[in-house]
């Protein structure tokens, strides 16, 4: 990866390098859960209105970084992260930052769907209802159409919002997820393996809810295939062993990466 | 090729050669297999047995308290008897006082035809009359003492003895001077049967009355309105207690030295036996406290202690079994960890907070040895009007009852037990009904 002086660092933890906008900079971000060190000291910016997709065998770290993004890992007993994330040049691990107002700004999608036990709806309202983020019923219905279109579900949903949103199908639930983290209008979105429990239709939908996204929302990945990485993003950040070996333009990463690492994972020599 | 599959038109593809069969314990699997299912079905007949047995004793003894032997005749209002030198309006206190149960002898030994002179004979009409006239007839005078001078029908309850005789649970074969009831008697009732004048009628009594050593008096009255007040009590300070002891411990609390011991604890306080619970609450709560001896309200308090531990553990395994994913999902979302809980943990976890508190509840009502400690085991006639009047509770009512010895009070411990089984079935549904109302959020 590229060595930065201390004057580029500074300047880019004001967030603007060489014309292009850093959405999040991670700075020597090591993390620890008890004794055990699951991050060594990674260095990884997130460009604004970009997808950036981290991938690595299992168990390299690209999902702890992840969730070091929105202060996930706060609810996780004996976890300890050290080092400077930065959101808009905000300190993110600063005391002063709420970490309830953080994870308004960064919103997530995890793994496996997980809607709430509730109606479609109500899904959908529950972010901006606890932001109040909406003041009359028209404006909650109005975020709530506005949120399902993005995620691509107003239309197969529209008629049953008051039916369990539980009842979907797995791939109309994950929609709903991202339509329920679009919905308290986040400037990060964060996925965790979003399509991992999904079937290809289901995950080509995702996909291509991604690609529209990028147009408002600063995403970052997380994801085991490369297919997807290629498909969807316009960096990828290759983990191994808790280290970023490489970060760099997708197109470069999977034709010509500069790491003999990055290169036999994308082989699948190891993983 | 020697063979050819004939299913294929390919000559060069033959079949494959099927290999021998291999001894896989297939036959011992299923024989272990049938034999768990019987001792499976074994376990459950040999429950189911002993469910039934146990019912049925309860059952077979106990539902004639449900019905009770009660005399009709025309009873005269002597003035006489009641207040010879009429002195009534001077004194009201007469009429209090009055000697009522020879209002009702006389009455009934004119229907029988006894003669007034015939001492031994008026004394054994006498046996037949519950020593309840007293205060019904008593109470019928002073609302309305116009009645003096008239005659008129009136329904009372014939004495344990004949109740038990009339429904049959007295031997009549014996030799009259080793039972209860003279052979005098058993004609007078027979006589009295067949007039219509003694018949059964559904025994009210039974719930409204009081503790009485007269059994065909006795009632669970008292008990259920004091088991009333312990389950108000319990439930209203167990459920919240418990509830927000969980959920801190759970989803708020460190995970530490501190908080195993707690867990430890809270784990044992279940296990402790609840006789030592009685004795606890006596040294605080009426030693110290300086409560009530006898008061429903000093009961709910020890059982409410007792409570709390079933409650504890029922919520956080209630709350553990939601699903991480809903927790992580709502954070996600930036919710503050009191909404995640509050919003999304709760009304998952309800239903089983629900079970276990109903669980608890039912455990508590049918408590007796702490009970018996703090003084609930006691005569009492009155039912009590607030929760810090003198009370009983029914089981400790079954257990004063089992020691009487009384033929009628055979029965009515039975039918006392009958009760108490049936507010424990009506608790067990209404925590279905609960939970299946919860459910549907899902």
């Amino acid at each position: 990866m590229n060595i930065m002086s201390e004057a580029a660092v500074e300047k880019a933890l004001d967030g603007k390098m060489n014309d292009i906008s850093y959405k999040m900079i991670g700075r020597d971000v090591s993390v620890y859960y008890g004794e055990k060190r699951a991050l060594y000291d990674v260095n990884l910016d997130v460009r604004e209105n970009t997808v950036t997709a981290l991938i690595g065998p299992s168990g390299c770290g690209k999902s702890t970084f992840l969730r070091t993004l929105n202060r996930m890992n706060d609810t996780i007993d004996g976890c300890r992260v050290t080092g400077r994330i930065t959101l808009d040049g905000d300190d993110i691990y600063d005391p002063a930052i709420d970490v309830v107002e953080l994870r308004a700004r960064v919103g997530m999608v995890f793994q496996k769907p997980n809607p709430f036990p509730k109606s479609i709806y109500e899904n959908v309202a529950y972010g901006p209802r606890i932001h109040g983020l909406a003041k009359a019923k028209a404006d909650m219905d109005a975020i709530v159409e506005q949120s399902l279109q993005k995620a691509g579900l107003w239309n197969e949903v529209k008629d049953r919002l008051q039916e369990s949103g539980t009842g979907l199908s797995g791939g109309q639930q994950q929609r709903l997820c991202i339509a329920r983290a679009v919905a308290v209008s986040p400037e990060v979105i964060l996925m965790d393996e979003p399509c991992s429990a999904l079937d290809p239709i289901a995950t080509a939908k995702v996909e291509e809810l991604i690609h529209e996204l990028r147009a408002n929302f600063t995403i970052v990945i997380v994801t085991h295939s490369m297919q997807q990485a290629a498909r969807v993003s316009q960096r990828t950040a290759m983990f191994h062993l808790g280290n970023l070996v490489e970060e760099n333009d997708t197109d470069k990463m999977f034709t010509n990466p500069d790491d003999q690492r990055t290169q036999d994972y994308i082989m699948g020599r190891f993983g | 090729m020697s063979q050819v599959s004939p299913m294929s038109s390919m000559s060069s593809i033959g079949a494959s050669a099927r290999p021998g069969r291999r001894d896989i314990g297939l036959g011992r699997r299923y024989a272990a297999e049938r034999r768990f299912r019987f001792y499976g079905m074994a376990a459950i007949g040999f429950g189911l047995l002993f469910l039934f047995l146990l019912l049925f004793s309860v059952v077979s003894k106990g539902y004639t308290a449900f019905q009770q032997s009660m005399i009709t005749i025309p009873v005269a209002f002597s003035e006489q008897v009641i207040d010879k030198d009429n002195e009534r309006a001077a004194n009201p206190q007469k009429l209090v006082s009055a000697n009522y149960p020879v209002v009702a002898r006389n009455a009934l030994a004119k229907v029988l035809g006894v003669d007034e002179k015939d001492r031994a004979g008026l004394k054994a009409v006498n046996g037949l009359i519950s020593d309840s006239v007293r205060t019904q007839l008593r109470d019928l005078v002073v609302a309305d003492p116009s009645i003096i001078g008239t005659t008129r029908d009136v329904t009372f309850l014939a004495s344990g003895d004949l109740d038990s005789a009339f429904k049959g649970q007295i031997n009549l074969d014996v030799p009259e001077k080793d039972r209860k009831i003279s052979d005098r008697q058993v004609g007078w009732m027979n006589q009295l049967a067949e007039s219509g004048a003694l018949s059964k009628h559904f025994n009210t009594g039974l719930f409204v009355n009081g503790a009485s050593s007269r059994p065909e008096a006795a009632g669970v009255g008292v008990a259920l309105v004091g088991s009333l007040y312990m389950m108000l009590i319990v439930l209203a300070l167990s459920l919240p207690i418990g509830v927000a002891a969980s959920i801190y411990l759970e989803e708020f609390a460190p995970k530490n030295r501190l908080t195993d011991l707690i867990e430890v604890n809270i784990n044992n306080l279940a296990a402790v036996p609840s006789i030592v619970y009685g004795l606890l609450g006596l040294a605080v709560f009426v030693n110290f406290a300086g409560f009530p001896r006898s008061a429903a309200l000093v009961g709910g308090l020890v059982l409410t202690l007792m409570t709390l531990p079933t409650i504890i553990i029922a919520t956080r395994a209630a709350l553990k079994a939601v699903p991480p994913s809903i927790r992580a999902a709502a954070l996600g979302l930036g919710a503050s960890k009191m909404q995640t809980v509050f919003h999304h943990v709760l009304p998952l976890a309800m239903p089983g907070i629900l079970t276990g508190t109903i669980i608890g509840l039912a455990h508590a009502l049918g408590e007796t040895a702490p009970l018996l400690l703090i003084g609930m085991v006691a005569f009492v006639a009155d039912v009590p009007a607030t929760p810090l009047d003198p009370a009983t509770a029914l089981p400790v009512q079954i257990y004063m009852w089992a020691n009487e010895a009384e033929r009628a009070f055979v029965e009515r411990t039975s039918g006392a037990i009958i009760v108490l089984l049936l507010f424990l079935i009506l608790m067990n549904v209404g925590a279905i009904l609960l939970r299946r109302r919860f459910e549907r959020r899902w």
